[in-house]
This record gives C-alpha cells, sequence and structure tokens, in this order.
C-alpha cells in the first residue's frame, strides 16, 4: 500500500499534472508536494499523488553511496570513480 | 526504465551481496521490516539468500489492511448495508471482518466499490446522490491524501471512515512483545518520504538497536541491509538514512501540513497486536461532519478477528514467519485466505505463497 513508482512529468496545470511511467500516461495531484515541478521533471506517485521529486543527481548520488558501502568493507571491491557508470563492460 | 539512473546494475548487486557476507553477526540476528512492498522485493528477488548465516528478515505489520481491526471492516460492511456507496482500496475487499468482507456485501447487492486514489471517491461522490463514504485505510504515505480531498471542499455527500495509522509508534511497541528479540529494523522508505528520520529518533532512540531507511530495489535493499548489519558489528545503534534520494530528515512538510490540517494523532487497534498507544489518526472536530462515524448509526456486530488455527497474530508481530503456520498453503491460499495475511497483496502469507519464502529451508 505504500508502493509509490517515479514517473516523469509531462505537463502541469495548476494543482495537477499529467505524469508519465515508462508510457503509460495518467493525472496525478500535486498538493502534497512540497516542491515546484516542471515538465521533465522526475516525481514519485503515491496513490495519484506526487509525494517527492525525484534528482537524477540524487539517483547517481545513491549509487556512489553504494559503492562506498562496497569499498569500505570489502578491499578488493574498488571505489570507481564515475558512479553513474555500470561497473562493467556487460552491465546495461 | 523509468528514470535515467540504473538501479538494476549487477555487478553492484554481487558488491553489495559481498559486503553482507562480511559483517556475520557473531550471535543471531533479526531484522524486522514494516513494509509490504519490501516483503514484495524481497521474496521476489530472493534477498534473503543473500544474508550470512544467522541473521533472520522478518515482516512485521507492513500490510495496514491486515493490520486493521474487524470492527473497522464491520462499519465499513454496516455503511454499505444502510444503502450508502462504500470506497476503498482493492486490497481490503477481501479480508475478514467479525461475520463477512466488504467482498461479502458486494456480493448481496450492496455498492462496495474499489478505488486506486482517494481522490476517485470524490469522484464518485460528484456522479452520485448518495451518500459516499471513502474507507481511508493506510500508513503515513496515504494518510496525507484523506486529508487533501477533506481540504479540498467535497461534495457534501462524502464523509470517511479513517482507519489511518503511525509505523514508528508499532515499532517501538513490537519490541516490547514477549519474544520479539528484534535485533534492527529495515524502515519502510516512502512512509519516511512523508515523516523523514526524526520520528525513529524520537520514538526509537533510546532502545539503542539499528534502525535504518530502506528504498524499494533490491540494490537499496541490499545497501540498507549493509548499514543494518555494519552498525551492528560496530556497536553503534542509531536511525540511519539508507534512502536519501526519497527521504530526509525533515520529510515532506507539505504532505506533513496537510495531515496536521485534518487529524489528530489518537491511539489505535492494530489487528493481531492491540491497542498502541498515539499510533492512529483521528479527524479534528473542524471535520466533524465528514466522519462517517457520526454520520451514521451503526449497529455493530461483536467482534470476532481471532481465527481459530491462524498465525495472523505472531507472523504480524514478526514472532513467526507464514510457513510456521500449519494453514499455510494448505487450508490457507490467496484463493481460499483464512486469514488477513493470507488476503492483502501485501501480506507475508500472501507473498510468500506466490514467490515462495527462503531461497534455502
Amino acid at each position: 500500500m505504500c508502493l509509490a513508482a517515479p514517473a516523469r512529468v509531462i505537463e502541469v496545470s495548476d494543482d495537477t499534472a499529467i505524469v508519465d511511467y515508462g508510457g503509460v500516461r495518467t493525472t496525478a495531484r500535486l498538493d502534497a508536494l512540497p516542491d515546484a515541478v516542471a515538465a521533465g521533471d522526475y516525481v514519485l506517485i503515491h496513490t495519484g499523488f506526487a509525494i517527492r521529486r525525484l534528482s537524477p543527481e540524487d539517483g547517481e548520488e545513491t549509487l556512489r553511496l553504494f559503492d562506498e558501502l562496497a569499498a569500505s568493507i570489502s578491499p578488493d571491491v574498488e571505489a570507481p570513480s564515475d558512479a553513474s557508470a555500470p561497473r562493467s563492460a556487460d552491465a546495461r | 526504465m523509468t528514470t535515467p539512473v540504473d538501479f538494476s546494475d549487477p555487478d553492484r548487486a554481487r558488491d553489495l551481496a559481498r559486503v553482507l557476507q562480511t559483517l556475520t553477526p557473531a550471535d543471531p540476528f533479526k531484522i524486522v521490516h514494516v513494509c509490504g512492498t519490501h516483503e514484495m522485493a524481497i521474496t521476489r528477488n530472493g534477498l534473503r539468500s543473500f544474508l550470512p548465516d544467522g541473521v533472520d528478515l522478518l515482516e512485521g505489520p507492513g500490510c495496514p489492511v491486515c493490520v486493521t481491526p474487524a470492527a473497522d471492516i464491520d462499519a465499513a460492511i454496516e455503511i454499505a448495508r444502510s444503502g450508502a456507496v462504500l470506497c476503498t482500496f482493492g486490497d481490503m475487499m477481501r479480508v475478514p471482518g467479525s461475520r463477512q468482507s466488504l467482498d461479502g456485501a458486494r456480493s448481496e447487492g450492496h455498492d462496495v466499490r474499489t478505488v486506486l486514489s482517494a481522490a476517485d471517491a470524490v469522484a464518485a461522490a460528484q456522479e452520485s446522490d448518495r451518500d459516499v463514504v471513502f474507507f481511508a485505510v493506510g500508513f503515513e504515505t496515504t494518510a496525507p491524501m484523506t486529508a487533501a480531498i477533506l481540504l479540498d471542499d467535497p461534495p457534501a455527500n462524502l464523509s470517511v471512515l479513517a482507519s489511518h495509522k503511525q509505523i514508528p509508534q508499532a515499532m517501538a511497541a513490537l519490541l516490547d512483545l514477549p519474544g520479539s528479540r528484534i535485533g534492527g529494523y529495515l524502515a519502510p522508505g516512502h512512509v519516511s518520504t512523508i515523516i523523514g528520520t526524526r520520528p525513529y529518533d524520537a520514538w526509537l532512540g533510546t532502545r539503542r538497536i539499528p534502525i535504518v531507511v530502506g528504498g524499494f530495489e533490491p540494490l537499496d535493499i541490499l545497501y540498507a541491509l549493509g548499514l543494518i548489519l555494519r552498525q551492528n558489528r560496530d556497536r553503534s545503534p542509531r536511525v540511519e538514512n539508507g534512502y536519501p534520494r526519497a527521504v530526509d530528515a525533515e520529510g515532506n512538510l507539505a504532505a506533513l501540513r496537510l495531515i496536521d490540517e485534518v487529524f489528530e494523532t489518537a491511539d489505535a487497534r492494530w489487528r493481531g497486536i492491540g491497542t498502541i498507544p498515539d499510533s492512529g489518526y483521528r479527524l479534528r472536530s473542524a471535520f466533524a461532519d465528514r466522519d462517517a462515524r457520526s454520520r451514521f448509526t451503526l449497529d455493530l456486530p461483536p467482534e470476532r478477528d481471532e481465527i481459530p488455527g491462524c498465525r495472523c497474530p505472531d507472523v504480524l508481530t514478526a514472532r513467526a514467519v507464514p510457513s510456521d503456520c500449519p494453514l499455510f498453503g494448505n487450508r490457507c491460499t490467496p484463493l481460499t485466505p483464512v486469514g488477513p495475511c493470507m488476503v492483502g497483496s501485501e501480506g507475508a502469507c500472501s507473498i510468500w505463497f506466490r514467490y515462495g519464502g527462503r531461497e534455502s529451508l
């Protein structure tokens, strides 16, 4: 029930937005969202309401934190300089 | 991929899995999470197979419909029987009340409808000249939406049967149950998007156990489990944010303001657990005319929420896993559910039945 999914904002009008979940478009309300959003932004949607703006930079920071934990504990895992890159050539 | 950042990199998963193996605790260590969405991700992806020896990972009261007391379901059924339109989330439909479920009431011809959003209940009210009642269940993630529709000048025929709950209080209460032996908590990501990390400090800060907020991608969960086990190894228990891209200390202030305008904190009853102080929300007096409990005269049957042989109370308090229950997979399946944990799609029993529980038993 606390399922929330990221979606891309297509169009904003007053307190609602049209958002796109990888091809599926729906309307989301914005009255529980503290930040202003514009077309192209990513938001987290829960039961038809946007609850948080997501930034790609924060997403990349998350990957860096994963790598930092791995590096802090397993000496054989090295922290990469570019966290947004896949860790190996065969990884998508 | 919906977002530009890829959280499905198998190499990172291998690295994090290796981290977990280096953090084997000296003594048996039980981690509890309180979120059906976590259980779904953990079980579907077989993440328990990455846990080091001696670590258990159980779902506690993470399924809102499963912890909704039978008396609240009985009230919703009585409202539908009175001729009103009763709207609720689909998960709620088949959860047993004292005498029947909402699904049972619908099959008798009463107007019970499933909605995907509180806003759908408003739309139903606009299209109807009958009373429309939104049976509002869910944790802090969902409470702001109920508040938002009430603040948005809804049609006069709309009211709310509120059964929202607050999770940090339940996490604290669980620690005091006999036999709970909880070593650490994986705290729910999207509840925390709304409330922030501070309430965990307030409710659990003195309890000296690791509490780590986790996201829902498999990598997020492995990472959060790693943080919990590292705190355990280092004997530095605290509240830690493992989902910083969606969670901060203060939470979503707009959503919290919506909750605060409409609801006040109240004691709440949790099915399988009992009454937990300050763990629920009731409508403020300014919204009394929107409270279905005062709008309808309810003649409720005696509450019956104990089901013979069913171990849902132990599953909901993380003192048993679904396969510990003698009914699991025999008399109790998703097609013939006996207890609430097999009904709600986020109930541990339903998830274990569909995707399998432990990787190696």
